[in-house]
């Protein structure tokens, strides 16, 4: 672990994190716009995060600690994951610590944590939350994991920055297994993040929710915690497809600062595009009965196993 | 150097002594609880620490002058039989320490019996592990399942426990009659029935594959694969919190041992579709596991399916071991089979511990029952934190201990380089999708568990008045989780002990000198690496960051208000999920799997009543038409039998006659 590794691992986290709520403020824009809204401001996120901040916190009688630790670990994981995933440089000491399965770990632990608390008060909708949550998550995280396991048969990897590596090296040809992930992982992405069809990030239907069912109680610095961590994931994912399908302009080999800063416009303009194609597809699709999700992630579940099965056969 | 294999009878001496102490005063609980109990735990970890020690040592054999003549105690202690041995002392340490303060007068048999019966337990299990003959291991075997039938039923005055353990003691004897023959195929024909001959026995033809079968059968019975696992969920609960822990955390991975004795170390030619068998038939039965897992609601009905569930991993593991192991691919193989035995080890440490915080939860709110347990987190925290380690490890999150063996199970899946066979080559992604799946069910199980028992409000006024865990009970749930911590954080510690084991069965070792002490890269560095240390420290670091900043450049003020809700004004603890309500996702996709009995309500009834039961269709496919066949055999049979001398005397003719028939 060198002295710019880790330089550069630490400048790649706080770009993260300073760029999280603009993905988050762009695709509110994007869809807006599709809709024919006027559109809130792209600094949007950023005003709320600081407003919760000032706020005093509201915590119910009965909760127990578990409830007031929960944004800190959820918001502590998920900025993990984004020094682990090649965003910007694969010059990463940390991704050597967590590879692509440690990752989808990590998720899963955020989803865990975030899951107790809900249930933590005993309310009829955080309870609900945390079942609907846990029921996305349990064919979600197996979809991703394969998608990952794909790109691993591909590359000899599961380190993410070996990935992106070796997908760069590679000629430029389309690769039938990762076609299959890339399908299976829009449908994970849409899934885990909140989005519709299976859920609806602006809702404000109580029986309809999943994740805003599981925030209902938190307010004020927690509350600013866990929409922060929720656009980080957002922008996790995102970094995690462009990673794995779009895996150019990343500042490779021993990156200092200027190349990290040099990749940081790639990233951006690749993030726009992203942001806007999920606005798309969120004006484009009606959000689904939620038992209509097992069929939706049972189909991005099989798809990723017909890539890695494609992979093997084809070995491509 | 010293011999270790002679103090680790001692060991078992002491613990059979310390049984028979038991029956002095079999009704003084200070003296049985406090003194004996505890004396055992502390021979407990003396076992521990002796198997340590003796993982690295060079096997050691010893023949004690017991049993029948010309039949002398083989016993023998090697680098397998060190590891389990250093995985019952561990446990068994906690688990004695929890009895101590566990066990109460007025329930079931006398605590000195129970003591007795414990102890034997545990020194039958040790002589399992260290036995070098078919007569040893079978006594040990059977003195097992007896001692174990006996705490199972401690209180016998309950129909259904008597019932219970009727059924385990059925299914014991089955798979004791399987291992029985099995031992029968092994020794050739020569009559040897030490494991010495049986390793150089060399078998042709179909009889290796018949041996490992049986075994499989055998061990899978005592172990919980499908189908011979419907005692799991009956024995467990039936059975007082620690026998739970010890008969879930230890007495199943005996079985483990045996399977990997038999097919590693006794057949020396595997075959593929061995592999393939132990496979399919492990990851059937971790995700037929983790389902009913997530449809129970008798906490530990859940924790016995669990325990299903993880058996189902270890073994798929095994599987896979043998798979690599058939087509020469050793490294692999070491990694499989450090996946199976590492997740050994982790689910005796955290099934024990959630084990025995049920057996806490118990006393304090005598309620086995989810739906009428709740937000047990404020009136037991010390339970509740430590129980959510269990929690976290079981549900394989990094950076815990279970996360460890998932992640080195799925890296062998991972780096299957092309084998031969390109059906297996079809097989392993798929099994890998079926074990990621088990493991994200595994998750939704966990998180009912955790959320229902220990988060919410209570359900009942009288958990009130529950109560913490005594200090013994404390002692013995630190130690649980904190052997889930270390053996989460430090992988690269625990592995290089494991290759003790590996280099023994596969002839290879996953970890080699020039491999760093904090990252775990099995294979090679460019490909896979994991660092527990560096999640976890990377975690806190940004943690406590988070809440320095947060409350330095804002503030840390808080108030404390009723829950919101999204404003509805009358909230009660009866509105919470309940435990079928958790399921109800799970129960409905998988409607198929499960056999539902149902009762709805209608608008219109007075006094609604919601009743719903997921039930094991094993018993409705396989055990009730199996009882039916048997009662109509004994029917047909008895259709002979008509209570008159002259006709008996007529049979007695008739057999005289046919045998003079053949005999002439």
């Amino acid at each position: 672990m060198t002295v710019s590794g880790f330089l550069s691992q630490l400048l790649q986290l706080a770009i993260a994190l300073l760029l999280a709520p603009l993905l988050l403020g762009w695709v509110n824009q994007c869809r807006a716009w599709l809709q024919n809204k006027s559109a809130p401001s792209l600094l949007l996120p950023y005003r709320t995060i600081r407003k919760l901040f000032h706020k005093d916190a509201v915590v119910a009688e009965n909760a127990s600690a578990m409830f007031r630790i929960t944004p800190y670990v959820v918001f502590a994981a998920m900025a993990l994951a984004a020094a682990i995933v090649p965003s910007l440089a694969t010059n990463l000491p940390f991704a050597r610590a967590a590879d692509a399965i440690a990752l989808v770990g990590l998720f899963a632990l955020a989803r865990v944590f975030i899951a107790l608390a809900a249930m933590d008060l005993g309310t009829a909708f955080g309870s609900m939350g945390a079942r609907r949550e846990m029921f996305v998550g349990f064919l979600a995280e197996p979809a991703l994991l394969m998608v990952l396991f794909t790109a691993s048969l591909i590359s000899g990897s599961t380190l993410l920055p070996t990935i992106v590596e070796t997908f760069t090296q590679r000629d430029l040809a389309i690769y039938p297994s990762l076609a299959f992930a890339g399908v299976a992982f829009t449908m994970v992405s849409l899934a885990e993040n909140a989005r519709i069809p299976v859920d609806n990030p602006a809702t404000h239907l109580e029986l309809t929710m999943i994740h805003e069912a599981m925030i209902l109680e938190y307010s004020a610095r927690h509350l600013a915690l866990m929409e922060w961590a929720a656009a980080l994931k957002l922008f996790n994912y995102s970094c995690i497809g462009l990673a794995l399908f779009v895996p150019f302009g990343i500042a490779q080999g021993n990156a200092d600062a200027s190349a990290i800063l040099g990749a940081t416009p790639v990233l951006i303009a690749k993030l726009a595009g992203g942001g806007l194609g999920l606005a798309l597809i969120e004006t484009l699709s009606a959000k689904m009965r939620i038992f209509r999700t097992p069929e939706f992630l049972g189909t991005a579940f099989l798809l990723a196993v017909l890539g890695m099965l494609v992979n093997l056969l084809l070995g491509s | 150097m010293i011999d270790t294999l002679p103090l680790i009878i001692a060991v078992i001496a002491a613990w059979l002594a310390i049984g028979a102490l038991g029956l002095a005063r079999p009704r003084n609980l200070t003296y049985v609880g406090r003194v004996l109990f505890s004396a055992g735990a502390v021979a407990g970890l003396l076992l521990a620490g002796l198997a340590l020690q003796a993982m690295s040592q060079a096997p050691q054999a010893l023949t004690l002058p017991l049993g029948l003549p010309d039949l002398p105690f083989h016993l023998r202690l090697d680098a397998l039989s060190a590891f389990f041995l250093f995985l019952l002392g561990v446990t068994a340490a906690a688990i004695s320490v929890f009895s101590a303060g566990y066990f109460r007068a007025s329930e079931g048999a006398a605590p000195g019996l129970l003591c007795l019966q414990y102890h034997t337990f545990l020194a039958a299990m040790a002589f399992v592990l260290i036995a070098d003959d078919a007569f040893v291991f079978m006594i040990a075997w059977e003195t097992m399942a007896l001692a174990s039938f006996f705490l199972v039923t401690t209180d016998h005055r309950i129909p259904e426990i008597r019932r219970a353990g009727f059924l385990y003691l059925l299914i014991a004897h089955l798979g004791a009659l399987s291992i029985l023959l099995c031992f029968g195929v092994l020794q050739g024909g020569s009559g040897d029935y030490t494991f010495a001959s049986m390793r150089s026995m060399g078998l042709q033809g179909a009889w290796p594959s018949i041996a490992f079968l049986l075994a499989l059968a055998g061990f899978g019975a005592k172990a919980g694969l499908l189908p011979l696992h419907v005692w799991l969920p009956e024995a467990h609960p039936a059975a007082p919190s620690p026998v739970s822990a010890l008969m879930s955390g230890v007495m199943l991975k005996t079985a483990i041992y045996g399977l990997l004795r038999v097919t590693f170390d006794l057949l020396t030619g595997q075959l593929w579709w061995w592999g393939v068998i132990a496979l399919v038939l492990g990851l059937a039965t971790a995700l037929f596991g983790v389902l009913f897992a997530t449809v129970q609601t008798d906490m530990k009905r859940l924790l016995a399916y669990s325990s299903i569930d993880n058996i189902g991993i270890i073994v798929a593991g095994i599987g896979l071991a043998i798979l690599f192991k058939t087509y020469d691919k050793t490294l692999l193989c070491a990694i499989a089979l450090t996946a199976a035995l590492y997740h050994c080890l982790n689910h005796a440490f955290f099934k024990s511990l959630l084990f025995l915080a049920t057996g806490s939860v118990l006393h304090a709110t005598k309620e086995r029952s989810l739906g009428k347990l709740g937000g047990l987190i404020h009136r037991m925290p010390w339970v509740a934190w430590l129980a959510l380690v269990g929690t976290l490890s079981i549900a394989g999150l990094p950076p815990l201990n279970g996360f460890v063996s998932e992640w080195l199970l799925l890296q062998a899946f991972l780096f299957t380089p092309s084998l031969p066979q390109s059906f297996i080559n079809m097989l392993v992604p798929l099994a890998a999708a079926a074990l990621v799946l088990a493991a994200a069910l595994a998750a939704y199980a966990m998180v009912k568990f955790y959320g229902v028992v220990f988060l919410g409000r209570p359900r009942e006024p009288s958990l009130a008045y529950a109560h913490d865990a005594g200090r013994f009970e404390r002692v013995a749930l630190v130690w649980l989780a904190a052997g889930c911590i270390v053996l989460g954080l430090f992988p690269v510690q625990v592995i290089s002990r494991l290759d003790a084991v590996n280099a023994m069965l596969v002839g290879a070792t996953v970890y080699h000198g020039g491999s760093s002490w904090w990252l775990l890269s099995p294979i090679d560095a460019k490909r896979a690496s994991y660092s527990p240390l560096i999640v976890l420290g990377v975690t806190v670091v940004v943690l406590l960051l988070t809440i320095q900043v947060v409350h330095r450049f804002y503030h840390g003020r808080l108030r404390k208000g009723p829950a919101w809700d999204c404003g509805f004004p009358t909230q009660t603890p009866r509105m919470q999920d309940t435990a079928e309500g958790f399921g109800q996702p799970i129960r409905q996709i998988f409607e198929q799997f499960f056999r539902i009995e149902r009762q709805l309500p209608t608008p219109f009834d007075v006094a609604p009543r919601y009743f719903v039961r997921a039930e094991d269709p094993f018993w409705h496919w396989l055990y009730l038409p199996l009882a039916r066949a048997v009662d109509w055999a004994a029917r047909q049979v008895g259709l002979i039998q008509q209570g008159r001398i002259s006709i008996y005397l007529m049979y007695s003719f008739l057999t005289l006659l046919a045998l003079l028939y053949f005999v002439r």
